[in-house]
């Protein structure tokens, strides 16, 4: 009766009264921040229970040597699965979900700055995690590691379909994070309240703004290198198969070019949480914020540059592996300086062990073992004798559990009163977190000796060498303690949600803005903003006897506040371009020697170069039409806008033409190395004219049917980038693929 | 005096494998794990020391206290623990390249064994005397021996802790390696990259004994085998050469001389069978022709549906090759 009441209570303190009668369709068609944002975390936590799951059997598999529970392929299905679902599927979608809740609330927006593509991008997630998920109906689940090294996971080696699913969920995944990234970078830009300049973004948004970058820049690397293994699987091609001509090491060098800064994706965020819950319940704003700031940019930068120490032990040889020895040790420096300000941050603070203080003090020294670890890879002889060992495993873990997860559940934590409008239970708050932290260093810590005692990893069984069963025992029983860590926790989550003690606006005393308004916050966030002059306005409205210092406004970049979808579409625009510089690349390492067999010299230069120059022309006059609309006159924006579209047109049935007659002559795209990355280039690009001609029609419909008196219409605008963007590209292409033999 | 250490010392070498160095090269990289241990024992101590002293030495917070001193940052401070961390790495660079060099000299023209990757075994070819084995690989005590890597169908990672660095087999990318035993000792190694279902038992004997002996073994693996004396073997040479046994398998001496699986010439001289799985013994042996995949699911061999007379046979012929 109570519980009854209190539940609809609770609901009705979620929803708004009008929503009361359809409260799924309210949350299933939503475009709100916030909901979305609780959207990615309950999916994130359906995946963590899932691939929890896993963890458990693999652990339970290798609590004694030479153990039958699991067949080998169902092992190296579960650490496949178990790998992937917590990388895409738990951290990703959880801390996006977090992000995507936080950062328009902080920054003092009333949400993100493209409400539905945030919803596209977060209803990706459950159909990529049970696009991945449904492999298990069709003839079993990847079986080849999250990382795929090829040829094992090529179609010789890897008949069955749970590559393809595997491949075609992360792609879909992939768009999803792209487009996340997107919003995020955009919503920092343009959504911004009065007052808040980038230098005045407090820490935990700075850092989701620098990570967008990261994500857009090497999301789309992967999904190129998932293109070219789908391509390879599916249509016979050579990219990464060594009988083929193909090469094996490539994949390796694309999947860590993504793989290595996706750790730093996942991590950036676990560092955000990291500054700002630590500070509040020290009592004290960060230590040195402009250095965390700073050495976050140095991180991203330098995490793009560090792949290979993933490939020390490949054969890269001396000049390769020491130019990422000197890259990799170097990010021990910036990610060193967050771990000092962390810690002196709290030195002569008034410190308060709440729940989400405790999960980040832990995650802190967690994450400093596994810090140090990670330097004792990135010095490269260390790394031939740790590398895919359990040392490596344990090291990883540090990463991902002891950091991130930990940040996670500190993060949850904090900010539950905000989402909910309750408390989360200290006393049960308090037993998750020494069932975790215990649990977690008896599963890991054992482990960085079991690998220094020679135990590889991804092995469905070992024999019963000396120390091996009881350490491999320790290790199993720890993770059950963190199953029941979990456990309790959404128990704490469940219970807090009806039950717990109601939040108040601000019961941390933080401040940031999203402490500014109520909880959980209303529909578009803010009644009333108090001045932002630093970057803790909260802190300045309640100590006016000694406000932070002002953050002066720093000129042109500080304030920096482009046209939304402008912003959008170069953001776009710039992960394009990694996608397409993958596959350039790829075209030039197996073209740059000219070989015999049929390919380049069958291509007609000539009838290629006078369709190219239709492309070409198609730049011009996009640029009249756009040049009409400002003029107002719209005849001759749609006039030259159709003329964009026929030339479009003209280019497509060009290369069309060119691909019948090469498929006449028996050139296809599994003839040869040229043929595989000469189509993958061409038709990837050939897709996107005709996206960028979809997308014109639409402007062109949209130009027809409304009154665009006012020559307001920053649609044609964007499309207009979009399009001379696929025109560079093809620049591109053509010099490389059919001028440049001419000269050679 | 202290009789604990010892025991101590040889239980860490007897389960630390990577603290147990037994070549120059493994050795190199041991030094260097010390020095780097050591530097990150004193970092992990100077952190936790501040955080230590955050926690206890101020005073705890209490309700509605007012805030501490605000303070906001220290650059000197910040330069200091940039610039020492930076120091730091800088030494383990230098150190890094010097220990590569020691523990991965450049290769010689021509190496000593050819080492290749199979799903799921290894395979040795000696280019001097030109033996071929399986999974079990000698080597003379105290030589430096250089082995190129290669792969026949996926990746796999050649590893043997006690001797040093690990390095992939990669096809189409031929791979080099020292290595050496400073003293005659029998070392399990590993296949460290995940290479398919049975990734797990894709173990090998590297066996270091001195050179005379290494030279007696060598000879006589490069001895045909000889023809079978008793009748049931004499039948199970028939049934292998009838079988499809010779579409995968050599013996040299016979007409098999496939090398799609392990080569079986001498293969009663080994240790083990599959890959480490279990050891060789007749019993063992048996099980195998009997049913391969109960042995170990997923090996390349198909179950042959051997009578157990048949079964009787091979397995006495195969008891031969010594």
């Amino acid at each position: 009766m109570n519980g009854n009441t209190s539940i609809t209570a609770t609901v009705a303190h979620l929803l708004t009264p009008a929503e009361r009668q359809h409260w799924k369709l309210a949350w299933l068609s939503t475009v709100d921040h916030k909901r979305i944002g609780i959207l990615y975390m309950l999916t994130g936590l359906v995946f963590f229970v899932i691939a929890g799951i896993e963890a458990l059997l693999i652990r339970l598999q290798l609590m004694v040597p030479n153990n039958t529970l699991l067949a080998p392929d169902t092992y190296n299905w579960m650490f496949t699965m178990h790998g992937t679902t917590m990388i895409f599927l738990v951290a990703m979608p959880v801390l996006f979900g977090i992000m995507n809740y936080i950062l328009p609330l902080q920054i003092g927006a009333r949400d993100m700055a493209f409400p539905r593509l945030n919803a596209l991008g977060v209803w990706l997630v459950p159909f990529g995690g049970i696009l991945l998920h449904f492999s298990f109906l069709a003839g079993g689940p990847p079986a080849v590691g999250w990382f795929a090294y090829t040829p094992l996971s090529e179609a010789p080696y890897s008949s069955q379909l749970g590559v393809d699913y595997w491949a075609i969920s992360l792609l879909v995944l992939g768009i999803g994070s792209v487009s996340a990234g997107i919003n995020f970078i955009v919503t920092v830009l343009t959504q911004r309240a009065p007052g808040m300049t980038l230098r005045r973004l407090p820490l935990f948004s700075w850092m989701t703004f620098m990570n967008a970058f990261l994500v857009i820049l090497v999301l789309p690397i992967l999904n190129a290198a998932l293109v070219m293994l789908l391509i390879d699987r599916l249509l016979d091609g050579r990219f990464f198969l060594p009988f083929g001509g193909g090469s094996a090491i490539l994949w390796q060098h694309i999947f860590w070019a993504f793989g290595h800064p996706e750790v730093y994706i996942v991590a950036i965020p676990a560092f955000a949480i990291l500054s700002e819950v630590i500070p509040v319940f020290s009592r004290k704003p960060i230590f040195g914020h402009e250095f965390v700031a700073a050495s976050t940019v140095i991180i991203v930068f330098l995490s793009l540059l560090v792949w290979a120490h993933h490939m020390f032990t490949v054969g890269l040889g001396r000049a390769v592996d020491l130019f990422f020895v000197a890259a990799s040790v170097l990010i021990a420096v910036p990610t060193g300086v967050k771990l000092f300000n962390w810690s002196a941050t709290m030195v002569g603070g008034r410190v308060r062990f709440t729940t989400p203080m405790l999960f980040c003090v832990a995650a802190l020294l967690q994450f400093l073992i596994g810090g140090l670890t990670g330097v004792s890879h990135a010095v490269a002889p260390l790394d031939w004798q740790t590398k895919n060992s359990y040392y490596l495993v344990a090291h990883f873990h540090n990463i991902f559990v002891g950091l991130i997860v930990f940040a996670i559940l500190g993060a949850i934590y904090y900010w539950f009163p905000k989402m909910s409008g309750r408390m989360m239970s200290e006393r049960i708050g308090k037993w998750v977190f020494w069932l975790m932290t215990i649990g977690f260093n008896l599963t890991f810590m054992i482990q960085h000796v079991l690998g220094l005692a020679g135990m590889p990893r991804r092995t469905f069984t070992y024999p019963d060498l000396p120390g091996w069963t009881w350490m491999n025992m320790v290790s199993t029983i720890g993770a059950f303690f963190m199953a029941a860590g979990s456990i309790v926790f959404v128990w704490d989550l469940v219970i807090s949600l009806f039950r717990g003690k109601p939040a108040g606006d601000n019961p941390w005393n933080a401040w940031t803005l999203e402490w500014a308004t109520t909880s959980p916050p209303p529909h578009e966030n803010f009644d009333a903003l108090p001045p932002i002059h630093s970057r803790r306005p909260l802190w300045d409205y309640a100590n006016p006897d000694r406000p932070d210092p002002v953050v002066p406004v720093g000129g042109a970049i500080d304030t920096f506040r482009p046209d939304k979808i402008k912003a959008g579409v170069l953001t776009f625009i710039i992960s394009e371009a990694g996608f397409f510089g993958v596959l350039i690349l790829a075209y030039l390492l197996y073209n740059a020697t000219s070989k015999s067999g049929p390919g380049q010299h069958q291509l007609d230069v000539l009838k290629t170069g006078i369709f190219s120059i239709c492309l070409f022309a198609s730049s011009f006059t996009i640029w009249r039409s756009e040049a009409g609309l400002r003029a107002n006159n719209l005849g001759k924006m749609k006039a030259w806008l159709i003329a964009t579209i026929v030339l479009g047109s003209i280019f497509i049935v060009g290369q069309g033409l060119e691909y019948w007659s090469l498929f006449q002559s028996g050139v296809t795209v599994g003839l040869d190395l040229f043929a595989t990355t000469f189509f993958t280039l061409t038709g990837f690009h050939g897709l996107h004219v005709g996206f960028g001609l979809l997308a014109l029609l639409v402007v062109l419909g949209v130009a027809l049917v409304s009154n665009l008196k006012n020559g307001h219409f920053p649609a044609l605008g964007a499309v207009g980038y979009y399009w001379h963007f696929v025109d560079v590209v093809w620049v591109f292409v053509f010099a490389i693929v059919y001028l440049w033999p001419l000269i050679g | 005096m202290n009789l604990q250490l010892p025991s101590a010392a040889l239980l860490i070498a007897d389960v630390v494998k990577v603290f147990n160095p037994q070549s120059p090269q493994a050795r190199a990289i041991f030094n260097l794990t010390i020095i780097v241990i050591v530097v990150m024992v004193v970092i992990f101590a100077v952190v936790v020391g501040i955080v230590l002293y955050a926690l206890l030495g101020s005073p705890r917070w209490r309700e509605g206290e007012r805030d501490p001193e605000q303070g906001e940052g220290n650059k000197t401070v910040e330069i200091v623990w940039t610039a020492i961390p930076l120091a730091i790495v800088g030494v383990l660079f230098v150190l890094s390249a010097r220990t590569m060099g020691i523990s991965d000299p450049p290769p010689p023209p021509k190496p000593d064994i050819v080492v290749i990757g199979h799903q799921w075994w290894w395979e040795a070819r000696y280019t001097n005397s030109g033996a071929v084995v399986a999974n079990e690989i000698h080597i003379p005590v105290g030589k430096p021996v250089a082995l190129r890597l290669d792969a026949v169908d996926v990746l796999h990672e050649f590893w043997v802790p006690e001797l040093g660095r690990k390095l992939t087999t990669v096809p189409g990318h031929p791979n080099h390696l020292w290595i050496q035993s400073d003293k005659p000792a029998t070392y399990l190694g590993f296949c460290t990259e995940f290479c398919g279902t049975q990734h797990a038992w894709m173990h090998f004997l590297l066996v270091a004994e001195p050179e005379e002996e290494f030279q007696k073994w060598q000879q006589a693996q490069i001895l045909p085998a000889p023809p079978p004396s008793s009748e049931n073997a004499q039948k199970g040479l028939a049934l292998f050469e009838q079988m499809s046994c010779v579409n995968c398998h050599t013996i040299k001496g016979t007409i098999a001389s496939a090398t799609f699986g392990p080569d079986l010439t001498h293969f009663a001289s080994r240790k083990q069978l599959g890959a480490g799985i279990v050891n060789n013994t007749p019993e063992n042996l048996r099980r195998w022709l009997h049913d391969p995949q109960q042995v170990k699911v997923g090996a390349k061999m198909p179950n042959f549906k051997f009578t157990d007379e048949q079964v009787t046979q091979l397995a006495d012929y195969i008891e031969t090759l010594k």
